[in-house]
């Protein structure tokens, strides 16, 4: 039986449409010391592994690795580089505390997004060099495309994916660190200018600037830090075929094989025990799919749902109360670290305006973006759970 | 491990295929086996793929599997099996399939401009400078401090050139003299183009397990007993490049892991990173096989040959077989396995070999990444 681990510390900076003022560094600094205060460790002292996100093209530097040590305080310590979502990154972590080597470890993820000229461009660099790239089609295709068999094969509707930006966007009112909070309606979804049919523009949640870190420890030393430290039960990640021509475009499979390895090892975790649910909606389909898909409900039943209030805040399955990467921002490779951050405040009774009630166990979900179909997922419980 | 060349005719992804394909043959498992994958590749610049791990994943029979990509720069090579072990010393697998891969000919006319943007944006990416430059910046502290001739750190790159002959993989095995080393065209001085490892294509794949199933598989595995890892301040202008300090950090962990306390007596053959003829001798004195200073007397007496007192290098190294980045260390894991196997034919070192370390090396002169095995 691998040891078992827990969050112990979290930080992350003001979500942000743009920040000019502050460098990528800045704001990891930010985020490190939040996460390090919140945690009671020394980095220098008490932390042994250091794990960062990044993806080369997105920071417009080739091994960004290099650029990360001195503002977490981890130079001349174990650093390494994961390219994939903080998500990966925290499940390394995880990995690294089970095998008995390190006891603390923190993971870093964060977005500069504002400082990329054009993210369609970079976008396009990821589609196949030799089959796909040579269309020269705008990469949000892949996003219309998929919208389009996923809610024809659900039976789920375009007004149902207005409803998630509707709800997003105002869960966000309540969340401090959120960019994008707004009374936005359903109508007003809907009428935004397509993208790529049925994708419309508000389909489509906004970049954002911002930097997360999270301490994780071993169970001995988390009670030696923490009061509240918040278990991770479960994990799971899991990558389809990157060949767009090969996918089942209708299905998430990527979202169900991580999701079932993760409630395979959260062994006493229902569905029905989750209180809350952080997932990605980094496209409005997205929540609707990834909801059915990790077994939340039935595939067509997400819609219904949603509309009804039921993965509202105060609902039965609430769905994104922090606002998502809809209302709050999205993070690129933080998408997923943010939604652990958030996920951590909420179990910990400390998420404030947005608290949801006696949330005792999180579900937390990441997709890697257009054109992938990779994507990790974790289950979190607080202590008393 | 793919053969290492120049201009490769297969994509990235074949590339990728052929390693992990010949990795699961190799000890009789089919993919279907394989439980987790982790990739290592290093920048994207050069095949100008954005997310370059997800367009290898089904190169890499990761199709449906949990799959990540570990990075961290050229040290890469030996953190993926570091990382790989991670997967499997968790409890979370009992296998996992390491693969790396690089196709750095891509990038036209030549590789070297894509490491232009690893400079910091504002502080040096202006003064156009490539990895020449503070290589040889490097090498000139490290020939000052100990008073080094070149002629010494030549006999690096003569003896890992003649070991690749032996090499089925290599792209540039070759029987040269220190002379022809000293008179070859100056790049940056010190670096001469003898002195420097070659840019390639090519992949390397291992198949990890853990002990119980690896017992099952095969009477003869090969252990991971030690690994280690660490990355120094990205300022490397503030710091004394004469000797890899984050090398031998990542070494004591990796010893200490592996109960060895004494390396220069414990540690039977090394695998050193060697993508310049002066970085084996910096990175055998990183990894405490010999004094500071002392590594090129070694060489040049020849106690580093495959039949000398301790073998460095007994596969070509970089500069022999090639430096497909990362795929470049895994051949050095791959090296290990064949020696502690007694696998390694032609190239076989004699005696009883048992304990044997290889270590990779990158960033900005900044990174050690160090795994101890056993037979």
């Amino acid at each position: 039986m691998a040891r078992r681990a827990a969050v112990i510390g979290v930080g992350m900076t003001q979500l942000r449409s743009i920040a000019p003022d502050l460098s990528y560094k800045e704001m990891m600094f930010e985020a490190a010391v939040k996460a390090y205060n919140d945690a009671g460790v020394d980095p220098r002292r008490d932390v042994q592994s250091f794990i960062c996100s990044s993806e080369d093209f997105w920071e417009g530097t080739s091994i960004f690795d290099e650029y990360v040590p001195d503002q977490i305080g981890a130079s001349l310590k174990p650093v390494c580089t994961i390219s994939g979502d903080g998500l990966y990154s925290l499940v390394t972590a995880y990995m690294q505390i089970s095998t008995g080597l390190i006891d603390v470890a923190a993971v870093e993820a964060h977005s500069k997004s504002s400082e990329i000229v054009s993210i369609r461009n970079i976008m396009s660099l990821a589609l196949d060099p030799v089959y796909v790239r040579p269309l020269g089609a705008d990469p949000y295709f892949v996003a219309g495309l998929e919208m389009m068999r996923y809610l024809h094969e659900s039976g789920n509707t375009r007004e149902q994916c207005a409803k998630v930006v509707e709800k997003n966007r105002r869960n966000a009112l309540r969340n401090p660190y959120a960019a994008y909070a707004s009374e936005t309606t359903a109508q007003d979804a809907l009428a935004s200018e397509a993208v790529c049919r049925p994708l419309g523009r508000m389909d489509i949640a906004e970049p954002a600037d911002g930097a997360a870190v999270v301490v994780l420890a071993s169970e001995e030393k988390a009670k030696d830090f923490c009061d509240d430290p918040v278990w991770i039960l479960g994990l799971g990640w899991c990558s389809d075929t990157p060949c767009l021509e090969a996918r089942e475009w209708g299905q998430a499979a990527y979202a169900k094989v991580a999701a079932d390895k993760t409630f395979k090892m959260a062994k006493d975790v229902r569905p029905k025990d989750v209180d809350l649910l952080e997932i990605d909606d980094s496209f409005s389909y997205k929540e609707l799919q990834h909801l059915e898909t990790i077994g939340f409900c039935k595939e067509g039943e997400a819609g219904i749902l949603t509309e009804k209030g039921v993965t509202a805040p105060d609902g039965e399955i609430p769905v994104n109360v922090s606002g998502g990467s809809l209302g709050m921002g999205y993070t690129f490779e933080m998408a997923g670290l943010q939604r652990l951050c958030e996920t951590v405040l909420q179990l910990r009774n400390r998420a404030g305006e947005h608290q949801v009630k006696n949330a005792r166990t999180g579900f937390v979900q990441c997709w890697r973006g257009i054109p992938t179909a990779s994507g990790a997922a974790m289950i979190l419980a607080s202590e008393g759970s | 491990m793919t053969k290492f060349m120049r201009r490769a005719q297969e994509t990235g992804k074949e590339l990728a295929y052929e390693a992990a394909r010949m990795a699961v043959d190799s000890c009789g498992l089919r993919i279907e086996d394989i439980e987790s994958v982790t990739m290592g590749s290093a920048p994207d610049a050069f095949d100008g793929v954005h997310m370059k791990g997800e367009y290898l994943i089904d190169g890499a029979g990761a199709w449906r599997k949990p799959y990540m990509r570990n990075y961290v720069g050229g040290g890469t090579g030996v953190f993926a099996p570091i990382h790989g072990w991670q997967h499997v010393a968790s409890g979370l697998f009992d296998t996992c399939l390491v693969v790396c891969e690089e196709k750095m000919s891509s990038c036209r006319p030549h590789p070297q401009a894509a490491f232009l943007t690893i400079f910091d944006n504002f502080t040096e990416r202006p003064l156009g400078p490539n990895l020449l430059w503070i290589f040889a910046l490097e090498m000139h502290r490290y020939m000052h401090v100990h008073k080094i001739p070149k002629e010494k750190i030549a006999a690096v790159s003569v003896k890992n050139k003649k070991n690749a002959l032996d090499h089925p993989c290599a792209q540039l095995a070759q029987k040269i003299t220190v002379e022809d080393v000293l008179n070859s065209e100056v790049l940056v001085w010190p670096v001469q183009r003898l002195d420097i490892s070659p840019t390639s294509d090519g992949a390397a794949a291992v198949v990890l397990a853990s002990e119980d199933v690896a017992k099952k598989i095969t009477d003869s595995p090969v252990w991971i007993d030690g690994v280690g890892w660490n990355l120094d301040t990205a300022y490397w202008t503030n710091r004394d490049l004469y000797y890899p300090q984050y090398v031998e950090n990542a070494a004591k962990m990796a010893y200490q892991m592996a109960g060895i306390k004494n390396p220069r007596q414990e540690i039977d053959f090394a695998e050193p990173y060697d993508p310049f003829d002066y970085k084996e001798l910096h990175h055998m004195e990183g990894l405490m096989l010999c004094k500071k200073g002392e590594a090129p007397d070694l060489a040049w007496e020849g106690l580093t040959q495959r039949d000398g007192k301790l073998p460095v290098c007994p596969s070509g190294g970089l500069l022999g077989v090639g430096n497909p980045i990362a795929a470049a260390g895994l051949m050095k894991i791959c090296e290990l396995f064949w020696q502690l196997r007694r696998e390694a034919g032609k190239r076989q070192i004699p005696g009883d070999p048992k304990t044997a370390v290889a270590q990779a090396w990158g960033d900005l002169m900044q990174v050690g990444t160090v795994v101890v095995m056993r037979a």
